[in-house]
């Protein structure tokens, strides 16, 4: 019969309150052992739950990630699993084949860890500072502004509209950074700005 | 949605159609399989495909891509001839009774006031006739030829089940079959649900795909009740919030407008904004636009937003166009008419049609900046990939920056879900690398940005210097901070407007919803819809409470629900005149002669009296809209329009060519296949799989191993037509690109015959790309042509033509 018990079936069927002593009576010691041995130690043992939601579609779905170590505690965090968040009224704990391999994605290779640059007419990204793509960035939208932001139409109404530079707003950033992107972008006067609502 | 995920267990009947929610939702889908288990629900899905919603539909009826509203009408107009209408609920809750202008009409698929050469209506006849007492005038007996009830029969009366037939390629039977099932909820004590997604959106006509359910919803009163509702699926997690938020070209948050430049100040721009009530004793609701209107405006200039500068409304831009949307940014793009353009988390390479010109603009630009988690197509549009991305790098001028942002579980703050719930979420690991949080990335650009302005002056930095930005850290607002300021706050004491010596929000405190908003610059509130999400109660959006009392599905005290916490839209709407519940099993809200209670926040003023005013709050009439006067670009009613690309010419209207109004850019016209093209013969289709999402699962490893390929679906007839061995390799094309795939040759997808001609069907998922973990590939975006919704621009992925031959595959 090819069956595999588990510690605690074994436990049980041979009588788990004198497990200690029967269970060397029996001669059954060095199995016992040797079966704790192979079996992996519970892994979200000591791990930080946090509640957050699926990144994918609409529906929501709620999950629960664990990590070693805790950001609330000022700690690096590296999430080990996630899981459906049982709780949650309309997942009640379920994930569809996209929420159940999040995990993937957050540690996917092809995550990006560092700002690049792609000069004109290379054919590379190369590594550069925040502060360096930054500033560079800044600067090219003022220059680019300041040469081409229309004041006034030419029925001399104030219009105050930049239309050389675009924005294109996420589909899954928070509302909180819809917001903050919300105010940046119109007190540029930026009008080609759009979301990802349609596609 | 109008209603929720978790409300969908209500429903008696649940069609799907322009969506898949088994596949692209699944999780939410099992409400549909609830209330199917538990009440007995029937499911019917209509689709050019077999998908797995319609493996376990009771109904299943195909339909060709692109003649939605073929269908819908027809389905109208057998509700209509066969008295399958709720009429209580259509006399008392829709516009149905309203005279029509004399002078509206009509005629040969166009509505009076076509102008060909500007693609545009002169809609000043679609409207009421508006009588000397200021009111729109009404026949309550609905016996006046030109009340909308009596227009919008004879509208439909041209959709009979022979012509959908004809247009739809859908078996008259099974139409009639759909057709009855639908009908059969036109009595108060049985409902439907809608579910739809981009199967509907992303059409030429895909606003009036949708007006049309919900007109259909409407005359069969399920409209504001527990399991019925028009529910928008909704593709990504937060897609909801960015558009309540306003970010889009012509919006503000909260569903308020941009000026345009004829609104040349703030009183010119609040005269079109007045909302006057069109029928007696109506809220009118949006009458409180100021209100919202200055809120906001304090919440992006604060101090320096003054009733002297009318709250700094100059500083808002003004367009010029109805909106620079995706479409006109590419093609400004492609006529060298922009500079720089900046993608946060959006990938428009594989996102947006016609790949060839969104890469030849890009090339056009001086730069590109990217904010992104995952490595994506666009950021990398310069590199060589061979036939997956076929550019020559040292030909393309364009400065790219490519920055790491944080991913959902490394970022806190809330996202909106397609049943408007806001749901808080908190960061559970650190960062790879030295990715960032959004919020970091765009207040480091604008700190700098409005740095640069205060030391070098340039073109009007006014709007730039004051903008509000007092967070406890400028180089990086909390989620929290910014959930405050979307809610709003009292400047000054807010006063109780009747009773001017109580306080209702002292000065400084969050407000406790948008009723506390006021006019005079003594609020602020970011996003007046979100009032309510964060306030003195503390953070509402964070609330795990999964009490749901009588299991009506509403789970109230989860999360916060836009507009304050309210479950269900216009559930006043299910009650009936008298204010008692339709159906009393699926009671929702009743008056108790004195005020309005139950299960959810009623959609009306507590105290409003049921025969007085009407649960259509929004809207000026006070009712729901059968006829929409000028409020869409192409008609009042719906009317069947062809595809730009399409296999048949107009059956209705055989002279219109695909939306009459939608906007078509110089020389995209020219790349479009002529209607029943002989050298693009087939009907393609977009779509997405049950194992990925969009671009970003291909990047995820047990994604890319489930579905490590592109392939193309075809018929087996269509195979057996062009010689296509199952497995084999194909080629598809469109007059404006060509891709190479792999075949899956499926029972799935049958050809439609219409007006007796056979229509095959070409499917075309969208997964693949040239960056991530699958293998290289194409994307529908290849192939799919230049032309959106002539309301709101979604590109009209679902319906374009193609050909197909059999290739020699890659050697191994």
């Amino acid at each position: 019969m090819n069956m595999e018990l588990s510690r605690r079936q074994f436990l049980a069927a041979t009588g788990a309150g004198v497990a200690g002593t029967a269970l060397g009576a029996f001669g059954f010691g060095e199995i016992e052992a040797a079966h704790a041995e192979a079996i992996r130690a519970f892994k979200l043992v000591n791990t930080t739950e946090t509640r957050n939601t699926c990144p994918y579609c609409s529906v929501a779905c709620g999950i629960i990630m664990y990590s070693k170590g805790d950001l609330k505690k000022g700690e690096k965090a590296e999430i080990v699993h996630i899981e459906g968040d049982t709780d949650h009224p309309t997942n009640r704990g379920t994930l569809c084949p996209k929420g159940a391999a999040l995990l993937d994605f957050v540690k996917a290779e092809t995550r990006l860890k560092y700002p690049m640059v792609r000069k004109p007419g290379s054919d590379k990204f190369e590594r550069i500072s925040w502060n360096d793509a930054l500033d560079r960035i800044a600067r090219l939208m003022k220059d680019d502004r300041d040469g081409n932001f229309v004041q006034k139409n030419n029925d001399g109404v104030t219009v105050n509209r930049w239309t050389t530079t675009g924005f294109l707003a996420a589909s899954a950033t928070t509302n909180e950074t819809a917001f903050a992107t919300y105010k940046v972008v119109r007190s540029a006067g930026m009008l080609v700005f759009d979301n990802q609502a349609r596609v | 949605m109008t209603n929720s995920w978790t409300d969908i267990r209500n429903t008696d009947l649940v069609v799907i159609m322009g969506g898949n929610a088994a596949e692209a939702h699944p999780c939410g889908f099992k409400w549909v399989t609830e209330a199917k288990a538990n009440r007995g629900a029937k499911l019917i899905v209509v689709d050019p495909r077999f998908t797995r919603s319609a493996s376990v539909a009771d109904v299943y009826a195909p339909i060709r891509q692109g003649s939605d509203i073929a269908f819908l009408l027809g389905v109208m107009n057998y509700c209509i001839q066969n008295g399958k209408v709720q009429w209580d609920y259509v006399k008392a809750f829709t516009n149905a009774a309203f005279i029509v202008k004399d002078g509206f009409e009509y005629k040969d698929g166009l509505f009076t006031g076509y102008d060909e050469t500007k693609r545009d209506y002169d809609k000043s006849s679609w409207d009421y006739v508006i009588g000397d007492d200021g009111y729109a005038v009404v026949d309550d007996t609905l016996t006046h030829p030109r009340c909308v009830w009596n227009m919008l029969k004879a509208h439909v009366s041209v959709y009979t089940p022979e012509m959908v037939e004809r247009i739809c390629g859908t078996p008259k039977e099974k139409f009639l079959k759909v057709a009855e099932m639908i009908s059969e909820c036109s009595t108060p004590t049985k409902t439907m649900t809608s579910m739809y997604a981009l199967g509907w959106t992303q059409h030429s006509k895909g606003s009036q795909n949708i007006r049309s359910m919900a007109m259909l919803q409407l005359v069969l009163g399920n409209i504001g009740v527990r399991g019925g509702g028009m529910n928008a699926l909704r593709g990504h997690s937060n897609i909801q919030g960015l558009t309540d938020v306003g970010l889009m070209s012509n919006l503000l948050p909260g569903y308020m407008t941009l000026p345009t430049e004829k609104e040349v100040d703030f009183d010119s721009y609040m005269a079109t904004r007045g909302f006057k009530p069109l029928r007696p004793n109506q809220m009118s609701y949006w009458q409180n636009y100021r209100k919202f209107f200055v809120s906001f405006l304090k919440s992006m200039w604060g101090p320096a937003a003054t009733p002297e500068n009318h709250f700094a409304y100059d500083w808002l831009p003004k367009l010029d166009v109805p909106g620079y949307d995706v479409l006109r940014a590419f093609e400004l793009m492609n006529q060298g008419k922009m500079t720089g353009y900046i993608c946060q988390g959006f990938n428009p390479l594989l996102a947006a049609p016609n790949r060839t010109k969104l890469t030849a603009s890009l090339s056009k630009l001086k730069f590109l900046v990217t904010m992104d988690p995952l490595d994506t197509e666009t950021s990398r549009f310069w590199e060589n990939h061979g036939e997956f991305n076929d550019v020559d790098p040292s030909q393309i001028q364009t400065e790219v920056y490519q920055l790491p942002s944080t991913c959902f579980a490394e970022d806190e703050g809330s996202l909106t879900n397609s049943g408007r719930w806001l749901q808080w979420h908190w960061p559970g690991g650190t960062a790879p690398g030295e990715a960032k949080t959004d919020n970091w990335i765009m207040a480091q650009i604008y700190t700098r940005l409005r740095d640069l302005y205060r030391k070098e002056g340039g073109a009007f930095p006014d709007p730039i210097v004051n903008l509000d930005w007092s967070y406890a850290d400028p180089g990086e607002p909390t989620a929290e901070e910014l959930a405050k300021e979307l809610n709003g706050k009292a400047l000054a004491p807010v006063m109780d407007p009747t009773d001017p010596t109580k306080v209702v929000v002292e000065a400084g405190k969050l407000v406790p919803s948008f009723a506390a908003l006021r006019d005079d610059g003594s609020t602020t509130s970011g996003c007046w819809i979100y009032s309510g999400c964060f306030n003195e109660n503390g953070n509402n959006m964070a609330r795990r409470d999964t009490s749901d009392p009588d299991e009506t599905g509403a789970y109230s005290k989860w999360a916060f629900s836009w507009p304050v916490n309210r479950r269900i839209l216009y559930n006043r709407a299910s009650a009936d005149l008298n204010g008692k519940a339709w159906d009393p099993s699926r009671k929702l809200i009743e008056w108790d002669g004195q005020k309005w209670s139950g299960y959810d926040v009623p959609d009306i003023a507590p105290t409003a009296k049921p025969q007085d005013v009407g649960p259509f709050i929004m809207n000026a009439e006070g009712v729901s809209r059968l006829f929409v006067r000028g409020m869409m670009r192409d008609g009042p009613f719906p009317a069947h329009y062809e595809p730009f690309e399409s296999p048949v010419t107009n059956l209705i209207a055989p002279k219109v060519r695909g939306n009459p109004a939608a906007r078509v850019f110089k020389g995209d016209f020219a790349q479009f296949a002529e209607p029943a093209s002989q050298e693009f013969p087939y009907a393609a289709t977009s779509y997405r799989l049950t194992e990925h999402f969009h671009y970003w699962t291909k990047h995820v490893w047990v994604n890319a191993v489930l579905q490590p390929e592109f392939f193309v679906e075809i018929s087996e007839e269509l195979a057996k037509e062009k010689g296509i061995v199952k497995g084999g390799w194909v080629r598809v094309w469109s007059k404006r690109g060509s891709i190479k795939a792999k075949v899956v040759v499926t029972k799935r997808i049958k050809p439609l015959i219409c007006d007796g001609k056979p229509v095959h069907v070409v499917g075309i998922p969208l997964h693949w790309g040239f960056t991530g973990a699958a293998k290289k590939g194409f994307g529908p975006n290849s192939l799919t042509p230049f032309v959106g919704d002539a309301n709101i621009e979604t590109p009209e992925y679902k319906a374009f033509l193609v050909n197909i031959e059999p290739i020699a595959g890659p050697v191994a």
